[in-house]
């Protein structure tokens, strides 16, 4: 099934086609619980794609496969046109350096034993991006300027538990960026880091993309923070390993299709007081638990949750179809959408 | 309005390899019955220490060096908690004073069944009132479908419930003895937007049946504005700011306050008036002289006022119950007209 394919375009980055991840599960019965479960998608150069969705809703899985930490077990995943896993040795070198990842802890990231400046010259003289030390440091001088780390030696000279939480997360997009990636994948980058020093990441991040055009792909579970970083870009909502709806985000944040994308944004707390009447008195959702992801629901994965489900809902599975300028998996998305403009 | 618990002066200090950090830094805060009040900081502003302080759980190496923390009971003379002794406090603890700890997935006992951790939470806290097992058991049950989970959760392991129910679970039982105050530490973080939207829920439900007094301790503003009557601001062990929630909102009286408030994203507003707090926050070991919050300060930037002369140490009344702690309030105040 074709996923946002505008006209001819050139080859994506990196695009995954129809690829499911399975964990065979610990349990008395031999069984298979599906972290992905069918997923297209191409990321473009220069591109910023927002994941949202609930925790063990496949996101991070997503960001693993993509940096092809976790496998398949079926469907491909593609880099520049070619399938990772076939690869000559030097091209897939050449994959794992363009495609980065910045994890969520900073503190478990870094090697508490090395100094910063150990742990970062590594990668750059096994890749054969410095001649020697020196060189490195001078490389990494460059990029810790960039991401504000100012003056460098000061940090480089220092272990990771004397730093702070956003000085860590700093050091992990500077050692992402030292080997000139085309892709990072960043994994909740700000939920562990002071509120006040989130915006200065995010922005840091959308510079970094503007400049180098390093595209990114912002694995969140924070509505807020995602609609910042991609204000330009596209946002991915995944529920039970699946993609449910995928839009510009501006248009997807006002003007959600899909019924659990729609109880999400609820659910989201505005900070500002004079606001708080409208924060939901009441979520647009039957249950608020998850289904055992060992025993799935029959048709649609959301219907037993979903307020407004019928029969189709619980015989079909929809797929997804194109509708207002982006993509939705619901059988109903038109009708729900014109029952809400007509309440309000 | 009544209060229920003053804080006056208090200042805790935790002894370090090197040298003494003041995670609580002569801080004076009242609380009154039945409000919501929010006190948000980041990390390492010493809103944990203040509760810590509050339920009287502070251990070596910290020590409260200085302050009272005044109780008042539903009846009765006020009681300065920190002059009690700890079998003394433990009378009050659970039964008047409780918390909902931070990472509170962890704090249950994961060779325990649910029940049990109530029935050793009553026993332990002994009043005039002894009940007993089946009692407690019943009690247990009615406090569960309060936080809208089933009965059978009683004889559950930790382990076979998800975030949110165990959260749910350790909210029903800080509740057990019918405290007058419940002080909630990072209540919803970790914990996933709709599991969260719904622990606020049934904790707005709670306040709305029984009026208790809530503390929460946070760092997500967000969280603040969609619950709270008052709120605090605390940054290096100091309040900051203290006022009613929609003042602190419209005008802000201390740059920090201002700065967060400017900081977070949300899906309302306007993307291109986010802005972060240049710096970070200073080390409690070498905290700038004067102002802490001054190398980081707008104002003092712009050359509006010398951080470095700034020397308060209270709170100053900017006037409509609003507290502060910046000597320039005014000039902050006119800057988000």
């Amino acid at each position: 099934m074709p996923v946002l394919e505008e006209g001819e375009r050139a080859m994506s980055l990196i695009e995954l086609k129809n690829v499911s991840v399975g964990f065979a599960s610990r349990g008395k019965k031999k069984d298979v619980v599906n972290a992905l479960v069918d997923m297209n998608l191409s990321i473009d150069e220069g591109e910023i794609i927002a994941v949202v969705g609930e925790s063990g809703c496949g996101k991070t899985t997503l960001g693993k496969v993509i940096t092809d930490i976790y496998q398949p077990s079926s469907g491909e995943v593609l880099y520049n046109g070619k399938n990772v896993h076939k690869l000559s040795k030097k091209e897939y070198q050449e994959y794992r350096l363009g495609v980065q990842m910045v994890h969520q802890d900073s503190y478990a990231a870094l090697n508490p034993n090395k100094t910063i400046a150990q742990s970062l010259v590594l990668p750059l003289l096994r890749h054969k991006l410095a001649k020697n030390t020196e060189e490195a440091l001078k490389i990494l001088f460059e990029y810790f300027n960039e991401v504000g780390l100012n003056p460098p030696e000061m940090f480089l000279e220092k272990y990771p538990h004397q730093l702070s939480g956003g000085q860590r997360q700093r050091i992990l997009l500077a050692r992402a960026l030292s080997v000139r990636p085309k892709l990072i994948v960043a994994d909740e980058p700000v939920s562990m880091v002071d509120v006040s020093l989130r915006i200065s990441l995010l922005n840091l991040m959308a510079k970094m993309n503007q400049k180098y055009k390093i595209s990114f792909l912002y694995i969140t579970h924070d509505l807020g923070t995602a609609r910042y970083i991609a204000s330009h870009g596209r946002i991915v909502v995944m529920y039970l390993g699946k993609m449910i709806e995928s839009n510009n985000i501006q248009q997807a944040i006002s003007k959600p299709m899909h019924p659990y994308f729609q109880a999400l944004i609820a659910a989201v707390p505005e900070a500002d007081p004079s606001y708080r009447d409208e924060y939901a008195k009441k979520l647009p959702l039957r249950s608020l638990d998850l289904p055992d992801l060992l025993n799935l629901p029959s048709g649609c994965k959301f219907h037993p949750r979903c307020p407004y489900y019928n029969e189709v809902c619980v015989g079909k599975e929809p797929e997804l179809r194109e509708l207002g300028g982006g993509i939705v998996a619901c059988h109903f998305a038109e009708e729900i959408r014109k029952k809400l403009e007509e309440r309000s | 309005m009544d209060p229920i618990i003053e804080v006056k002066n208090l200042c805790i200090d935790y002894k370090t390899n090197r040298g003494m950090i003041r995670a609580c830094d002569n801080v004076s805060i009242d609380f009154y019955r039945g409000d919501i009040v929010g006190i948000i900081g980041e990390s390492g502003s010493g809103k944990t220490t203040l509760a810590s302080g509050i339920l009287g759980t502070i251990h070596a190496p910290g020590r409260i060096s200085n302050g009272e923390i005044l109780y008042y009971p539903k009846s009765g003379e006020p009681i300065d908690l920190l002059k009690l002794s700890d079998s003394e406090y433990a009378k009050h603890r659970w039964t008047d004073i409780t918390t909902v700890f931070q990472a509170a997935q962890n704090v249950l006992n994961p060779s325990l069944k649910i029940k049990d951790h109530f029935i050793e939470t009553a026993m332990a806290h002994k009043t005039e009132k002894a009940m007993t097992k089946k009692q407690i058991l019943e009690r247990a049950a009615e406090l569960l479908s309060q936080v809208r989970l089933e009965e059978r959760v009683l004889n559950s392991y930790p382990h076979q419930l998800s975030g949110g129910m165990k959260q749910r679970a350790i909210i029903a039982l800080s509740l057990l003895l019918e405290p007058d105050i419940i002080i909630l530490d990072e209540p919803t973080t970790a914990l996933d937007v709709i599991t969260q939207w719904y622990i606020i829920d049934i904790l707005r439900k709670i306040h709305e049946r029984t009026g208790i007094t809530m503390i929460f301790m946070t760092h997500d503003v967000s969280i603040i504005g969609s619950v709270v009557n008052r709120m605090g601001v605390m940054y290096c062990g100091q309040l900051v700011e203290y006022g009613r929630i929609e003042d602190v909102f419209s005008s802000p009286s201390h740059p920090y306050t201002l700065g967060l408030l400017n900081a977070v994203p949300s899906l309302k507003d306007d993307i291109e008036n986010r802005r972060a707090i240049k710096g970070y926050p200073p080390n409690l070991l070498g905290l700038p002289a004067g102002c802490r919050f001054g190398p980081r300060c707008y104002m003092a930037c712009e050359g509006g006022c010398k951080p470095e002369e700034v020397n308060s140490i209270s709170l100053i009344d900017a006037g409509n119950e609003q507290l502060t702690l910046c000597p320039c309030w005014k000039k902050v105040k006119e800057q988000c007209r």
